[in-house]
């Protein structure tokens, strides 16, 4: 057996998801602050803070289930199914907040509020959908011979609940160090003070989500708390806690720092979420027959893998280049000239 | 129960592509358009072509995000509501999606930013490399979702194992027989939808008096792109036809209502009216001319086909819609060949931008390029049926678990946002059109680039 092709895709999809989240998460969170700001000056500099990058963020997202597909398309099937109605919620907020970007920009005086509107709520209904999604998932799906297997309402849960709001308050706490990192003066002021809040609920939710996991599987008890296992991964809720601390003290003063540790902190939270499920790539269900499916079972054959592989690996260093290139030409503070016509 | 699942599963597939598919095609126009009119101006600095850059690149904003998320959706449908296909198919179609996603969205999303918003960030050079790298973009897309398309119609490069497709080739899977054909078909007819629009916009403000250099470069381009592409266009469909002919049989019986031989060297006729039954396998009112089905079909006097009535019943794809959406679309294309041939002698004559009722023709024929397209989806689309991958998988076997409740949730939240939202957005694209090039020149975003205008200057 050569090169394992599928725990590479494996990879290649989580890292994927993470940059998609930590990317898309910011400026989901800018549309989730929306309301905290007054005044469309404020408003005109939220939205020129991400209008360049926020199609490219998405774009991960479109990676994300393609690769899926090419990779594993028996995942790709049975978890998009089983997790229907909060993917359709998902991408109806993704519409939603997609063409305010434009229309608001073109929009009457009069009407412009609406698109302010459909901006918020957009980015309220796909983060929290996200969060539903991911928390369902987490919880398992039912699939027996290799189709989704519960009812349409599975994805109901407290812990799926509960993710939606968690992964919510988590985006808008990355928009709110973007917005600290590309503002100034009233606006930053208000971001910084948002800021603690939303830190507190972060540590919060991973504290719960950390406890309520291994609670409810033990399989990823035994994962994080068997003896070898426990001493390799120790650093990792240290280092998030850290991180935390870190923040907490550049809250008031940093430009670039909070930002920067908002996506270390997320990124250490989405490797242990990794941890927790490898190899399933459709995790068991609890109190369930046949349990979950690992990446290998899910394999499409080596010859899609493998033709795919070749040019992800060509190609996406290359995207990562011209992507840090376009962030780096709209770098620095936004002003309000920045903004769309 | 089921087959009302399967209904409105396939209803809000052909709902959310048919919704999808006008915005990329405007975009796969306007992108490459406005890479013309960028290179225009660098070559020859005059401002007429930085003015209708500056004018179609707000347009193309709005089309490209509302393309963008309606993109989205697609890319999960095939898993939320398909995944029979994709677990029989996704080996094939998931890798040519990844490889459109790598090169194209991407690199379409990276470049889209800067030549939006960069005018006063980048140089010149740098602006129209931009340019070019996203409507490159949009090429390569087109190729790479028509590649897989093109497969589920004319599969090759595969075998089948265990009821999973294996792919075996990668150059037979990504050319397949269709797929040189339908890209080809396809390309022109975004780009002639463009054409069109961009006519159909300066004749529309020819009509109402606004005369200016702007409106007319903008007539004289669209014109002239009608004049060399729909004859382009006409060839290439003919060779599709002909290709289809040889690989979906069924199809091209459907789209000429031609159930069976009626006897020997008498030829097919080319109906041009006629209501195809498809219980009394027979087409009512068939009016037509003789031996032209023949002749265009087999490039013989005499030459037949199989007809409908041949294949087994259940492999019929619904004669009736594919016949009709196939006249809409071949109408809609002799009606772009007149613009063209009457827009080129008005230039000639020198009355293009007086002849009024050539303009309100131009006007009339704006969203025609549209409907075409979308009229030839449908044929090819419905002309597969009832095969989602043809001669493999039926469309019935590739259908997710769903009940009819929760399809019926997602389709009218789909109806209300698509009609709303889209709805919205297609109104202030019209409404942007309508206020044309020469309007508020001044507070376009490029103008950052220049010394600030004081407030006064400014304007309404």
């Amino acid at each position: 057996m050569g090169i394992d092709t599928a725990a590479i895709w494996a990879v290649i999809i989580l890292v994927g998801v993470m940059l998609y989240v930590i990317a898309d998460g910011f400026d989901l969170g800018v549309g989730l602050l929306f309301p905290f700001v007054n005044g469309e000056k404020d408003r005109d500099r939220m939205m020129a803070s991400v209008a360049p990058i926020w199609d490219g963020n998405e774009t991960w997202l479109v990676l994300g289930g393609a690769a899926l597909m090419a990779a594993f398309p028996l995942a790709y099937a049975v978890v998009l199914s089983a997790l229907y109605l909060p993917i359709v919620f998902m991408l109806i907020g993704l519409i939603l907040r997609g063409v305010a970007f434009e229309a608001r920009a073109k929009s009457s005086d009069a009407s412009r509020h609406l698109w302010n509107k459909a901006f918020f709520a957009g980015s309220l209904l796909a983060s929290f959908s996200q969060g539903v999604t991911l928390g369902s998932y987490l919880n398992g799906i039912r699939v027996v011979d290799g189709q989704f297997a519960g009812t349409a309402w599975d994805w109901i849960s407290p812990f799926s609940l509960f993710c939606g709001v968690a992964l919510s308050a988590t985006y808008a706490l990355l928009g709110s160090t973007w917005l600290i990192m590309k503002t100034d003066g009233l606006l930053q002021s208000l971001m910084r003070r948002l800021t603690y809040p939303l830190v507190i609920m972060l540590l919060v939710f991973m504290l719960v989500v950390s406890i309520w996991t291994p609670l409810g599987h033990p399989a990823i008890a035994e994962r994080w708390f068997s003896l070898p296992n426990l001493y390799w991964l120790a650093p990792l809720p240290i280092v998030t806690l850290l991180a935390c601390v870190w923040l907490l003290c550049s809250v008031k003063q940093g430009e670039a720092t909070p930002f920067l540790m908002t996506l270390v902190v997320v990124m250490l939270g989405f490797i242990g979420l990794g941890i927790s499920l490898w190899p399933n790539v459709i995790p068991p269900a609890l109190n369930f027959w046949p349990p979950g499916i690992d990446i290998w079972e899910a394999s499409s054959p080596v010859a899609s893998q493998g033709f795919a592989l070749v040019g992800a690996l060509v190609i996406i260093p290359i995207i990562l280049m011209y992507s840090a290139w376009s962030y780096y030409v709209f770098r620095g503070k936004v002003s309000a000239e920045d903004a769309y016509h | 129960m089921q087959e009302t699942a399967l209904l409105l599963a396939r209803i809000q597939f052909g709902f959310t592509v048919s919704f999808h598919i006008i915005f990329p095609a405007i975009t796969i126009g306007l992108a490459s358009y406005l890479a013309v009119l960028e290179g225009c101006w660098l070559r020859s600095r005059n401002p007429v072509f930085k003015q209708l850059y500056q004018f179609w690149s707000r347009i193309f904003a709005l089309n490209f995000g509302m393309g963008v998320v309606s993109g989205l959706v697609m890319a999960y449908e095939f898993g939320t509501n398909w995944s029979g296909f994709s677990a029989f198919a996704g080996s094939i179609t998931g890798p040519l999606l990844t490889y459109e996603v790598l090169t194209a969205f991407f690199l379409e999303a990276g470049f889209l930013g800067v030549m939006l918003f960069g005018w006063s960030k980048v140089g010149e050079k740098l602006h129209f490399f931009a340019t070019l790298m996203v409507a490159i973009g949009t090429l390569i897309s087109a190729t790479w979702i028509l590649a897989s398309n093109s497969w589920m119609q004319t599969p090759a490069g595969y075998e089948i194992v265990d009821g999973k497709v294996i792919p075996t080739d990668w150059l037979a899977i990504i050319f397949n027989p269709s797929f040189p054909y339908r890209l080809v078909h396809m390309g022109l007819a975004a780009f002639l939808s463009t054409a069109l629009m961009v006519g159909a916009s300066a004749a529309w403000h020819l009509l109402k008096g606004r005369d200016s250099a702007a409106i007319r470069t903008m007539l004289m381009m669209a014109i002239g792109m009608l004049m060399v592409v729909t004859p382009l266009q006409i060839i290439a469909g003919d060779a599709h036809g002909i290709n289809t002919l040889e690989h979906q049989p069924a199809k091209v019986a459907a789209m000429e209502g031609h159930w069976r031989n009626e006897s020997a060297g008498e030829g097919v006729p080319l109906l041009l009216f006629g209501w195809p039954d498809n219980e009394a396998e027979t087409t009512h009112f068939a009016f037509g001319i003789p031996h032209l089905g023949s002749l265009i079909l087999t490039h013989s006097w005499d030459g037949t086909f199989k007809g409908l009535s041949e294949f087994p019943a259940d492999e019929r794809p619904n004669a009736t819609a594919v016949f009709w959406s196939f006249r809409v679309m071949v109408g809609l294309g002799t009606l772009m060949l007149l613009l063209g041939v009457w827009g080129v002698w008005a230039w000639w004559r020198r009355t293009l931008f007086s002849n009024r009722r050539l303009l309100r023709f131009a006007l009339l024929m704006g969203p025609t390029g549209l409907i075409a397209l979308l009229a030839g989806w449908f044929t090819t689309e419905l002309g597969r049926q009832p095969w989602v991958v043809y001669g493999l998988l039926k469309t019935a076997d590739a259908a997710s678990p769903h009940q009819a409740l929760e399809l019926t949730i997602s389709l009218v939240l789909f109806v209300i946002v698509y009609g709303l939202i889209f709805g919205t957005g297609i109104r202030y694209m019209l409404r942007l059109i309508a206020q044309g090039p020469d309007h508020n020149i001044e507070t376009t975003l490029s103008t950052v680039r220049q010394a600030p205008l004081s407030n006064t200057e400014q304007g309404e």
